[in-house]
């Protein structure tokens, strides 16, 4: 265990490094983030202005939604869109054969190899946001609420996690995967509101055949005090199993892998 | 018990064939049909504790997929591989902190930073302490005579120094099995002759086992005492370098210098004509009747020089890989000359 810690410090500070070599990237990240972020508060701002509330949520707590909507689109930029691009590189180029003989665990590796500073901006803005709409709004939250809607937050980036590495780990069969991330963006873009301003059929595939409603609607829900713990339970079970899906099946596809490629 | 035991390994891959053009792909898409290809064949061969063996065999031999296998990143079809006692495809974390694959045409290091970054994480995934760690740098770093690089970033370093960084990353966590697929391609005459003088040291050092492939006879003339030799998957040779030409070159080369300028068409009449340059001459005559051929070759032409000598093992091996055709193999023997 300490060897894998031990490997992530010097991953990242080695990635880390790496970016640092490229200073007016991130300067544009920040700058980009903030102009998409004033576009979204723009866009929830017209609507409750005249008084509608998007799906039975208030601004305060709609607010809470874009809040773990840009949090999750910073984590996504920073920690796992990078390492997802890798895992289509390293099969293109026949480098994963490197990683395969190395006395560690390929998903590990692969899953946490690199970081990207371009992602912190919405990262801390997302968070921002989260805390201004709580203490903001009419009734502050409870400490039980807090907690649980942290803790369905952590879950929410292991979904995303779990989704993308299933995402990527098809690349093994069809190299030419360069769309990854567009897909994953695709995906959380429909988690900016609350899952709740969407027709029914929506909200059902949003929720149960893509878990986008546990990502950024349960995490805000449970810290506006506006869902019990039924939706911390759902929250569990379907990281869980998505996480367990995510490994089982890079498993198989290293199966065929080593069977099959020449 | 050696350190590597390969026994009767085949290594089958089906592949989709595809006719050309529009139909070809509409039949392709609907009934797709597989062909299957038998890239290596019932190939054994055993390598012991710090020996080291060049592995040789033209394009598509079936080389990388043999050393797949004997790393354990492909099953193989059929037979089976012992690494260090252990089944390499299972990959238990013990066997591999003691193999390593150097690939010459692909590299492992992070191209934006320089050496020493590489070298760091794979110091942390081998679990080596830092200070250790530090010491086996400099240490591969003075061997490989690359100390003043391990500060610039890895995609400005030349191709010979970046090919000296990636055996240092492979080579970090001293293993004691090589498999090196390549290790010299593209470099240069000098920095050849650097990883070929590295390769010995570590091998005197660590007592480690290499399998090493390679394109420049140079590389495997300078290192290996014994070839395992693959054609069309199979195995054809595995024995000592120097038995290779008796084996396989049934002629000897005869250089001659005449008083006035050759004619190959009277040149042709003594054996097969490898080159003329002028009045000098390189021959090939068959063994059995070289010394009638050298009598007739002073009695009848004016000779003021003559050497007879083997021919060059590149062009015995590449004689042996040219003539070879599918299923043949079977006609030469194996492991007769085994050392």
């Amino acid at each position: 265990m300490k060897r894998y810690f031990n490997t992530l410090r010097i991953f990242w500070s080695a990635s880390i490094s790496a970016e640092m070599e490229y200073r007016v990237n991130f300067a544009m990240a920040a700058f980009s983030s903030v102009m998409t972020l004033g576009g979204t508060l723009m866009m929830l701002f017209l609507f409750y202005r005249t008084g509608y509330e998007m799906g039975g949520w208030p601004w305060r707590d709609a607010l809470a939604v874009v809040g773990v909507f840009t949090f999750l689109e910073g984590m996504q930029a920073t920690f796992m869109a990078p390492n997802r691009t890798r895992v289509t590189e390293h099969v293109r180029e026949g480098t994963l054969d490197f990683v395969l003989l190395k006395p560690i665990n390929s998903q590990f590796w692969l899953s946490v190899r690199t970081v990207s500073l371009w992602g912190v901006p919405n990262i801390i803005l997302g968070l921002a946001i989260v805390g201004f709409a709580l203490t903001t709004r009419e009734t502050p939250p409870t400490l039980a609420g807090l907690a649980s809607g942290l803790l369905a937050l952590g879950l929410a980036v292991l979904m995303l996690y779990s989704l993308g590495y299933l995402l990527s780990t098809i690349s093994i069969w069809y190299i030419k995967l360069y769309n990854i991330t567009m897909a994953m963006q695709a995906l959380v873009e429909t988690g900016r509101y609350p899952i709740t301003a969407y027709p029914g059929a929506y909200q059902a595939f949003f929720t149960f055949v893509l878990p986008v409603a546990f990502m950024t609607t349960v995490p805000a829900r449970l810290m506006t005090g506006r869902g019990g713990t039924e939706w911390l339970l759902g929250a569990v079970i379907v990281a869980g199993l998505l996480l367990a899906l995510s490994i089982g099946f890079w498993r198989f596809a290293l199966r065929y892998y080593t069977s099959a490629s020449s | 018990m050696p350190t590597v035991q390969a026994d009767n390994l085949s290594k089958t891959f089906h592949v989709a064939d595809k006719q050309p053009g529009m139909l070809g792909t509409l039949r392709h898409f609907i009934n797709r049909s597989y062909r299957a290809v038998q890239a290596v064949r019932d190939v054994s061969f055993a390598i012991e504790p710090g020996e080291v063996v060049g592995f040789l065999g033209p394009n598509g031999a079936g080389k990388t997929t043999t050393l797949k296998m004997l790393t354990g990143l492909i099953h193989p079809t059929s037979g089976s591989v012992s690494v260090l006692g252990q089944v390499p495809f299972k990959r238990r974390p013990d066997l591999l902190r003691q193999v390593t694959l150097v690939m010459g045409q692909k590299q492992q290091m992070i191209w934006d930073l320089p050496p020493m970054e590489s070298l760091r994480v794979n110091a942390a995934v081998y679990g080596i302490p830092e200070d250790e760690a530090r010491r086996r740098i400099d240490e591969l770093a003075e061997m490989l005579t690359i100390s003043d690089e391990m500060t610039r970033p890895v995609r400005k370093l030349s191709l010979g120094e970046r090919m000296k960084c990636e055996l240092m990353a492979a080579l970090i966590h001293h293993p004691r099995v090589l498999f090196l697929d390549e290790p010299t391609l593209g470099l240069d005459v000098n920095a050849q002759t650097a990883v070929r003088n590295f390769l010995r040291e570590y091998n005197r050092q660590h007592g480690a086992s290499i399998l090493l492939t390679s394109h420049y006879m140079a590389d495997i003339t300078a290192l290996c005492d014994r070839v395992v030799m693959i054609h069309k998957g199979g195995l054809i040779y595995d024995g000592r370098l120097a038995g290779v030409v008796n084996r396989f070159a049934p002629f000897r080369e005869v250089k001659l210098e005449l008083a006035s300028d050759a004619d190959e068409s009277v040149m042709a009449r003594y054996g097969e004509v490898e080159s003329i340059q002028g009045r000098v001459v390189r021959l090939l005559v068959n063994r059995d009747g070289l010394t009638a051929t050298v009598n007739r070759l002073l009695s009848e032409q004016d000779v003021t020089d003559l050497t007879v000598s083997d021919p060059p093992i590149e062009e015995v091996i590449g004689r042996v890989f040219d003539d070879g055709e599918p299923g043949d193999t079977d006609e030469y023997t194996t492991g007769a000359d085994s050392v």
